[in-house]
Parts: C-alpha cells; sequence; structure tokens
C-alpha cells in the first residue's frame, strides 16, 4: 500500500510535465500496431508506477575503464552533488572502486552505487518509512520525511548512501536534498520517469565503454535482460539475498 | 513477606534542598545541560561536518553517551523490581529512586539521541509516521511506553492508597524493560550488513549490561544522595547490592566472551574479531584496558577481594570503573565497528575514494563530548529537583546495625 500511495504522490508532483507526453502517447497508442513508447509511459498520469517493470542495471567490469571516473562525474553534474573538499563527509552517489584479487593480482574496476535491492535493509530499518522502494524497484529517500537517524547507513551493506553535512547552495531541480537528511543514487528516477537513462549509463556510453546497462530485468526481449542472458552475472553481498537491482560481470 | 514491618514503617522526605551544596549541584548540572544544548544547536546549525562523524562513521560520541543512558535507564529499575517483583523487602525503601532515576536516565539519554538527528526538529514525523518493520519505531513506543508504565508504579508506590497495585505495576515494568532493552540491543542485533553486528546475542548481551551499568549507577547516586543530605545507608543493603553489582559485572565479561567466541568460531569473522581484539588501534586498546581490566576486571577485584571487600570507598571506585567501562564498551561496539570496512568482496583488496577497504577513522568532537555529557546532566537535574519536589528518599537505607552478610539469591541475580 505505502508504495501505491507514493507512486501516486509522486505522479502527481510530475503531472505538469508529463501532461503533454502523456497526451501524445495516448493519441500514439490509439493507432493499432504503433507502440513508440516503452512499458515506462505505456501507464497513464493518472496510474502509479507498476510492478510490472523492475528497473535494473548490469555493470559489466571487462569493459569498466580503470580510472575512468565519467560515470561518477555525470552522477555530479546531474544531482548538483558539487561537494565541500571534504572527502569524508561529501556525498557520494556512485564511486569506482578498484579491486584487486589478493591471490591472482588481477585487478578490476567497478562502479559501485545503491543497489536498488527487493529487499532492501535500509527499508526495512528505516524508523518513518522514509526509505521506501517504488513499486518500479527503485529505492529512494522521502526527504520531506527522513529524520536524519542513519539507520539506513548503518544497515546498508554496500555503503551506498550518504548523509548531508551541511547547507547546501548547489542544488539542481530534479534532486531535491536536505541538510541532515540521508540520500543515495535514485537510478535517476527523474530521467527514468521520462524514458531515459540515468546519466552515468549515458555517460560511460558517451566515453565508449558501454560497461553499464540499464533497463527492465522483467522485460525478457529487453536490452538488460538479454545482456543478462548472454553473460554470467553476481549480485554484490548475495549471501544475504537482498535480490539486487543492480548486477555485476566480470568480478 | 520478609521484614514486611520494615516496609510498611519506611517514611520518605523530601531534599531539603536549602544548602549551598545543594544549589550549587543544580547549578553545575543546569550548566552542563546548557552548554550540552548549546553544542547541540551548535552541530545542528553547522551541519555534521563539524562533529566527527562522516559517511563512513555514522553514529559517533552522542549514540556512546545515549545509548549508555538508554541501556542503564532499564537497568537502574532492577532495584525496584527487586523488591515489587522478586520480594526482596529490604530494598522497598529504594525502589521509588529506582524507578524516578530510571525515567531520568531514559530521558536524558533519548534527549541526546534526538538532538543528535540530522532533522531534530522533525520528532514531530518520528511520532507520527511508523514503518512498523523498523526497530526504531518500535523503540519509539517501547521509550514511550516505559515512562508511562514507571510513571504509573511510582503514582502506585506513592500513593497509599494504590499501593496494594504497586506490585502489578513493578511487575508490567519488570517485563517491560526487559522488551526495551531487547530492542535496543537488536538495533545492532539485526543488522546484517556489518561484520560485527547481525548476532541474536547482542540483546541479552544489552540486558545483561544494563544491570551492570543501572547498578553501577544505582550505587553511586544512593551514597551521594543519602551522604550529601545526612541519611545513613546501613552496611547490609551496600553489601547486597554490591554483590549484585558483582554478579552483573562478571556476567557482562561472560557474555562478551561468548559474543566473541561465536564471532570466532565463523572464520568469515575472523578478520573483524582480528580488528576488535588484536590490531584495531584505539578501539583494541579501549576494549582491553578500559572495558576488560578498567571495567570488568579491577570491579570484580574491588568487589570481592577480601582487602577490598568492605570498603565504601573500594565500592565507588569499582561502581565508577563499571561506568567507564560501560562507556568504553558501547564506544567499541558502536563506533568500533563502524570503523572495520564492509566486507563486499572476499579475498579482494578494495580501494576507493569513499574509503572502502580501509579502516575508518573517527575522532570525538568537543560538541560531540558536551552534548553527552550535557544528557548524564539532564538525567541527574530530573533526579535532584525530583527529590527536592517529592519524598523520593527514605530517612534511612538499609537496618540501622550491621548484619551477618546478606548473599544475593539467585532470584536477585536474575532480576
Amino acid at each position: 500500500m505505502p508504495a501505491t500511495k507514493r507512486g501516486t504522490q509522486i505522479n502527481e508532483n510530475r503531472r505538469r510535465w508529463l501532461g503533454g507526453a502523456g497526451a501524445a502517447a495516448t493519441v500514439l497508442t490509439l493507432a493499432p500496431g504503433v507502440r513508440l513508447l516503452d512499458l515506462a509511459l505505456a501507464r497513464s498520469e493518472e496510474e502509479p508506477v507498476s510492478e510490472r517493470v523492475r528497473w535494473g542495471m548490469l555493470v559489466d567490469s571487462t569493459k569498466c575503464a580503470q580510472g575512468c571516473t565519467d560515470c561518477v562525474d555525470a552522477c555530479s553534474d546531474e544531482h548538483g552533488l558539487t561537494g565541500m573538499g571534504r572527502p569524508q563527509t561529501d556525498a557520494q552517489y556512485i564511486r569506482k572502486l578498484d579491486l584487486k584479487d589478493k591471490t591472482t593480482g588481477k585487478a578490476y574496476s567497478l562502479p559501485l552505487m545503491c543497489q536498488h535491492c527487493e529487499t532492501p535493509p535500509c527499508v526495512d530499518v528505516c524508523p518513518t518509512g522514509a526509505s521506501f522502494r517504488r513499486a518500479d524497484g527503485i529505492v529512494l529517500v522521502d526527504k520531506h520525511i527522513c529524520i536524519g537517524c542513519r539507520y539506513c547507513m548503518m544497515a546498508c551493506p554496500y555503503k551506498a548512501r550518504s548523509f548531508v553535512h551541511e547547507d547546501l547552495t548547489s542544488q539542481v531541480p530534479e534532486t531535491p536534498r536536505g541538510k541532515g537528511t540521508v540520500e543515495s543514487c535514485n537510478f535517476c528516477v527523474h530521467r527514468v520517469d521520462r524514458d531515459r537513462e540515468p546519466a552515468c549509463v549515458e555517460a560511460c556510453a558517451q566515453a565508449g565503454h558501454n560497461a553499464l546497462v540499464f533497463g527492465d530485468l522483467n522485460d525478457a526481449d529487453g536490452a538488460l535482460a538479454r545482456k543478462l542472458e548472454e553473460l554470467p552475472s553476481r549480485q554484490i553481498r548475495e549471501d544475504l539475498g537482498l535480490n539486487t537491482g543492480v548486477r555485476y560481470h566480470g568480478v | 513477606m520478609e521484614h514486611d514491618t520494615a516496609m510498611t514503617s519506611v517514611r520518605y522526605q523530601t531534599l531539603d534542598g536549602q544548602s549551598v551544596g545543594y544549589w550549587a549541584l543544580l547549578a553545575l548540572l543546569a550548566l552542563l545541560v546548557a552548554v550540552g544544548y548549546a553544542a547541540a544547536h551548535y552541530m545542528e546549525v553547522q551541519g555534521h561536518h563539524v562533529t566527527g562523524m562522516t559517511n563512513q562513521i555514522v553514529w559517533g560520541t552522542p549514540h556512546v553517551f545515549a545509548v549508555f543512558l538508554i541501556v542503564a535507564a532499564s537497568g537502574i529499575l532492577n532495584v525496584a523490581s527487586l523488591s515489587s517483583v522478586f520480594g526482596k523487602y529490604d530494598y522497598k525503601p529504594l525502589a521509588r529512586l529506582s524507578a524516578l532515576l530510571s525515567m531520568s536516565l531514559l530521558v536524558g539519554g533519548l534527549i541526546v539521541l534526538v538532538l543528535d538527528l540530522g532533522r531534530p526538529d522533525r520528532l514531530i514525523v518520528a511520532m507520527t509516521y511508523y514503518n512498523f518493520k523498523s526497530i526504531f519505531a518500535w523503540n519509539i513506543f517501547l521509550y514511550i511506553g516505559f515512562l508511562l508504565v514507571v510513571a504509573v508504579y511510582l503514582w502506585m508506590m506513592f500513593e497509599p492508597r494504590m499501593n496494594r497495585y504497586s506490585k502489578p505495576a513493578g511487575f508490567t515494568a519488570f517485563i517491560w524493560r526487559f522488551v526495551l532493552t531487547t530492542g535496543t540491543g537488536s538495533i545492532f542485533g539485526f543488522l546484517v550488513a556489518r561484520q560485527a553486528y547481525d548476532a541474536a546475542i547482542m540483546a541479552p548481551l544489552f540486558i545483561i549490561m544494563s544491570l551492570s551499568f543501572g547498578t553501577a549507577i544505582f550505587l553511586l547516586v544512593l551514597l551521594a544522595s543519602f551522604d550529601w543530605s545526612g541519611r545513613p545507608v546501613g552496611d547490609d543493603i551496600l553489601r547486597r547490592l554490591k554483590n549484585l553489582l558483582g554478579i552483573f559485572v562478571a556476567a557482562v565479561l561472560y557474555m562478551t566472551m561468548v559474543y566473541h567466541l561465536t564471532n570466532l568460531y565463523a572464520t568469515e569473522h575472523h578478520a573483524v574479531e582480528r580488528f576488535l581484539l588484536v590490531d584495531g588501534g584505539v578501539y583494541t586498546l579501549v576494549f582491553w584496558l578500559l572495558q576488560i581490566l578498567a571495567g570488568g576486571v579491577v570491579p570484580l577485584v574491588l568487589l570481592f577481594a577480601p582487602q577490598f571487600g568492605q570498603s565504601r570507598a573500594s565500592l565507588v571506585t569499582a561502581a565508577v570503573l563499571v561506568i567507564v567501562g560501560g562507556l568504553a564498551q558501547i564506544y567499541v561496539i558502536i563506533i568500533g565497528a563502524q570503523a572495520f570496512p564492509l566486507m563486499m568482496f572476499p579475498g579482494m583488496e578494495v580501494s576507493s575514494t569513499f574509503y572502502d577497504g580501509v579502516v575508518n577513522e573517527y575522532a570525538p568532537s568537543v560538541p560531540e563530548i558536551l552534548l553527552g555529557l550535557g544528557g548524564i546532566a539532564l538525567s541527574l537535574l530530573v533526579a535532584v529537583v525530583a527529590m527536592r519536589v517529592l519524598p523520593f528518599l527514605p530517612e534511612r537505607a538499609g537496618k540501622p546495625t550491621p548484619v551477618s552478610a546478606a548473599e544475593p539469591t539467585p532470584a536477585e541475580a536474575a532480576g
């Protein structure tokens, strides 16, 4: 219930923007055989996000270039994460990890962000319900009811969350942030709802690496599901059984 | 109904509250509270970057003080439970003080917790939006419920017409505090992400810690309030409390040992155990020197070695050391556990700009310490004012003449 209710609220907030697109979609879908828009926009603007979609991502570590931070930079630009020059308290929604196998010495590079778990520990522990999972699998923080207790940060096995340690001056409209609240990667939900890919995925493709594939895990014919069929992949901390939305190949 | 006559003849009086010492104590505590509040205000206005906390160590020194006070609040009610639940009526005259301190310590701890929130101004949100899968949400009910239950319990004890209900009220409070401390321990016990948590033993460990810390604080407050107001404290009651404290200190050591042995049995936890017990730097030192030695072994010697056993000075020293050791224990549990890196890629060396794969640094900042001390001061201030307003303190504690050594029975130890 809460997810549906929230989904409706979010939908209402986007109503004005989606108005034009929604009307166009209605007209277009009237024509038989014409399906220009995928599932994300197939729903009407009155309809909450649906469980039919589960957004997810595959990180192909074999294509992720060591030292490249295009995804991180794009994320910072997209969400207005300018940083205060204090690395221990500055927010990072996505970060690059350098791994080295202690036995073989083989090096790996990969980005790590919120894994958008199906059963997220952060949502379990949040006392107010500010941490929530949208029906389409995106894990978000409702900044209006986050009290800044940081229990979600204690609970996250990926250290994917940041706490806003100071007043902010560089906010962007699509990513409302607030001093004293917790935040994390939201899969660029504002883009996804407009049928665009997250900023990190776009940046990785622009750099020619194509290490990040975003899509609907439930869509068997979609690019993500096809890629997951093609490449062996794993979840980080698979032992916890969280069924993460982000999967990794090549590590 | 042993000592039934003693129970009915107890006379309670308010503190005189006229002395310079009383006002000086009030002023000192009020000053500490004001400084603590100012520190919290500073942290809220500036943002938490002025504290020791980071995105890696998200719960810092205020949580250590808050959890200590909340845990001790539950345990300090044990003295009242001993008379109401276990029929040890020698403790009956102290039940009011025990209940008062349980409420005041809980209030002090909760205030620190709330003031360290990122958005303390949203307390009303925490009271109106609930996710019932969250232990924090349960705890909000458990803490508020505890205050109500103990308030009713106190009313039953104060009001002669309601005295007959004090036993069921005390029993309710007794059950409630076990549930409450189970909830506090489970905040950590249910966290699957971190190597040092995710252990069901956290709940019983916290319960036994609560009894130890609570008894130590009770002893100090008892001696201070009685001595300073000219009330005699009998050796018999001190001996009982001393033995109780000793049993609880030993039990905390035992539970701590079981916690680490359990972790050591699982190979996947060897790294975090090595960190905490061997090469964790300040956390290893705090663990062995403050928690185990100063907070466990030395108090046991002071409490039970014949050459120290009868002296009040050694009893006071032991109680102070138990409190220091308790704060150290919670420091290691909360901050030491966060300092150890998350294990996401076993067998790999990990590095990043977000401090992955490295031991996280944390240094308590002055505002955090002042906030924590302010919480302790608030707890004591509430108690000192309440003792002045209502007759919490009996005219005497224990028997006027020393009696033969009264060893605590198993029921007392269990309480």
